[in-house]
């Protein structure tokens, strides 16, 4: 009798286990893929076309029914993951989410890594390590730890030392305090400079080189095009000599930089033409009129306004003082150290004090 | 140095942050949309952008004038919108004769158009019009697709993908439970692609999932596909690549079976036979005179712990 009632007691149980149950389970056909770490959810079962090709209420109906199962299937999803209480028992219960694995487009290409400079360059071809030293060292004057470099270093600063040697053989009507402030900023000048050339290297190889390949977007612009026809048609084996030309173009392939390749008629060859062409010369030589072509005439000047404009406009901001000046001197630097690296050898004496006359 | 090359630098710090902002990164913003309104919006899609504003809220600028441009003709004005405020996602809405009630969706990569798809909205019930309770702003929508038509074909694959990328809002690694009230959900039938939101009411069960009731919110749209535009496949894959340092990294002599049952590889090294231990027989004791001899060999440290 007992054992019956037992029997009984059980399975009413569990019959309410199942109803329990069945307000949460959701049967479908194909089973859903998700994507915990974007709450997301795809269903590919076939939505009942039926239903939702009716009218307004029975469609929504249908949609809100096909909703509300797939979110409950996404729910129950989200717990079974790992959760706890933020912030102590009473707190709201908190999932880890996992990784995102839907994949999607990124934003902006990775970043680039840091072209090295040319010191980092040098080291690694003769196999220079980094040394650390340490921050700290003991002087022996002042019986305690300093700074190796900077503000009260060990040793005392160089640039106040109450006295400097006169080295043999100079002049000994030189002021060598003042040579030696005079070095130390030609130093400061020529490691900003350097820094400057690095940051445009690095500049120039992150823009010209490596990026430019054409990106199939929809649309390009007229010099991204044209840059990158000319550099086509260059790259073949014989430089572009042989390549088929389009009506437009000219004859002679263009050279990669996009200037104009100077080239010299030939020595032996057409005479009449090299005669007229003389002839030509010394007509307008002769000739008392000018030859003026005027739209060339006016965009030198146009040009020679600018440029004194703008040299005007750089003898102002000389005169405004310490900072204004130096950051001015530093970008000239940049501009003209092509030139100076022509007439100079490096280390020569006077490269600071011949920029600061310059200036 | 050509003038090309100089480098533009920051002038001041809040410049360079600014700057810095918008660098690419490892790990990437959240992405921002925007949108913009077309030179004749029409009131009914003037208001979806504002519905899908306030649904995406913290991440999307809303541009309140009209700019007259087209899309799928000239994208220069997007990109150069996108690069202005440094967005990735755009929405933009239009009404003319040929295409009434018209979206464009899409996303940039790298300041250019990546994809862009064009949507005719068929029906709209906005926020306004369902007066029932809403989320809070910047809830994360649990999104869900269905229908077989994501899946088959490539077209709605990247609209799947573009509608994941533009709703899902920032990653977390945490989510508060309770806080999932807000789902989209995008079905697929017939050609037709029906947009709902739903505010989502979690009832007691009786088990520890909790059972779902769902309550219309708005904005529901009911869309049908115009024009695409989709990125060729290498620029695709360009876009999809991931940085090295993202990806993680391969654990030597480990691997996996498809059950998901870890197996190890080790190496032994060769077992050295001289200090096997053998069965121990008296005769083959040391002698107390040879224990004395090893001692004294070993280092000092040893013999003092002995």
């Amino acid at each position: 009798m007992a054992a019956v009632r037992v029997e009984e007691v059980l399975a009413a149980a569990e019959e309410q286990e199942a109803e329990k149950r069945r307000s949460v389970v959701v049967e479908k056909e194909l089973e859903l893929e998700f994507d915990l770490g974007n709450l997301l959810a795809l269903d590919r079962n076939p939505p009942p076309a039926a239903g939702l090709r009716g009218a307004g209420p029975q469609r929504e109906a249908q949609l809100l029914a096909l909703a509300r199962d797939n979110t409950q299937l996404l729910v129950a999803q989200l717990w079974e993951l790992p959760a706890e209480r933020a912030g102590g028992a009473g707190g709201p219960l908190v999932a880890r989410l996992p990784e995102p694995t839907f994949r999607l487009p990124r934003e902006k290409p990775p970043p680039r890594p840091k072209p090295p400079t040319r010191w980092e360059q040098f080291a690694r071809l003769k196999g220079i390590r980094r040394r650390k030293r340490t921050s700290l060292v003991w002087d022996e004057q002042a019986k305690e730890w300093r700074r190796r470099w900077g503000y009260r270093r060990a040793g005392g600063d160089p640039a106040r030392a109450w006295l400097a040697e006169v080295p043999a053989g100079a002049d000994p009507e030189e002021d060598q305090f003042a040579r030696l402030r005079r070095e130390k900023r030609e130093r400061v000048a020529r490691n900003e400079l350097n820094r400057l050339r690095n940051l445009a290297r690095a500049h120039r190889a992150g823009t010209v080189v490596p990026a430019a390949p054409l990106h199939p977007t929809g649309h390009q612009s007229k010099e991204e095009l044209s840059h990158v026809a000319r550099v086509a048609r260059v790259s073949t084996a014989s430089l572009g000599r042989f390549q088929p030309r389009l009506p437009k173009e000219s004859a002679e392939p263009p050279s990669r930089s996009g200037g104009r390749k100077r080239r010299f008629e030939p020595l032996l060859g057409n005479l009449a033409a090299e005669r007229s062409r003389q002839l030509e010369l010394l007509k307008n030589m002769s000739s008392k009129k000018p030859v003026l072509d005027i739209t060339r005439a006016v965009n030198k000047q146009l040009r020679q306004e600018e440029a004194e404009a703008a040299a005007a406009k750089g003898k102002k901001q000389s005169q405004r003082g310490k900072r204004g000046r130096r950051q001015q001197r530093t970008g000239r630097s940049s501009k003209k150290s092509a030139a100076r690296r022509q007439q100079q050898r490096p280390g020569g004496g006077s490269t600071g004090g011949s920029k600061r006359k310059k200036a | 140095m050509d003038p090309l090359d100089r480098v533009v630098k920051p002038k001041t710090k809040r410049a360079k942050r600014f700057l810095e902002k918008r660098e690419p990164k490892l790990q990437e913003n959240t992405k921002i949309a925007m949108l913009i309104k077309g030179g004749n919006a029409n009131l009914r899609v003037t208001e979806v952008l504002k519905d899908i504003y306030a649904v995406k809220k913290p991440f999307a600028v809303l541009y309140r004038k009209k700019n007259i441009t087209r899309p799928f003709e000239d994208q220069t004005s997007l990109e150069f919108f996108s690069k202005k405020s440094d967005c990735s996602l755009f929405l933009f809405g239009s009404h003319n004769k040929k295409r009434p009630n018209n979206l464009v969706i899409g996303r940039m990569f790298d300041y250019h158009v990546l994809d862009m798809i064009e949507l005719g909205v068929e029906k709209f019930v906005s926020l306004k019009d369902v007066k029932n309770s809403k989320c809070p702003e910047g809830t994360k929508p649990m999104l869900i697709f269905a229908g077989d038509m994501f899946d088959v074909n490539e077209e709605y694959r990247r609209l799947k993908s573009l509608l994941i990328d533009f709703f899902r809002g920032p990653t977390v690694p945490n989510i508060r439970l309770a806080g999932l009230e807000y789902v989209l959900h995008f079905t697929a039938v017939d050609g037709k692609i029906y947009m709902r939101s739903y505010k989502v009411l979690l009832k007691k069960s009786g088990c520890k999932i909790p059972r779902i009731e769902l309550e219309e919110m708005g904005p529901s749209l009911d869309l049908v596909m115009r024009r695409t535009h989709l990125a060729s496949d290498d620029l695709y894959k360009l876009s999809l690549k991931q940085p090295k340092a993202l990806k993680p990294k391969k654990k030597k002599n480990i691997s996996h079976d498809v059950f998901g049952t870890t197996y190890g590889r080790i190496h032994m090294q060769k077992q050295d036979l001289g200090k096997l231990q053998t069965r121990k027989m008296k005769g083959l004791k040391k002698r107390p005179a040879e224990k004395a001899a090893e001692d004294s060999g070993v280092s000092p440290k040893k013999s003092k712990s002995a």
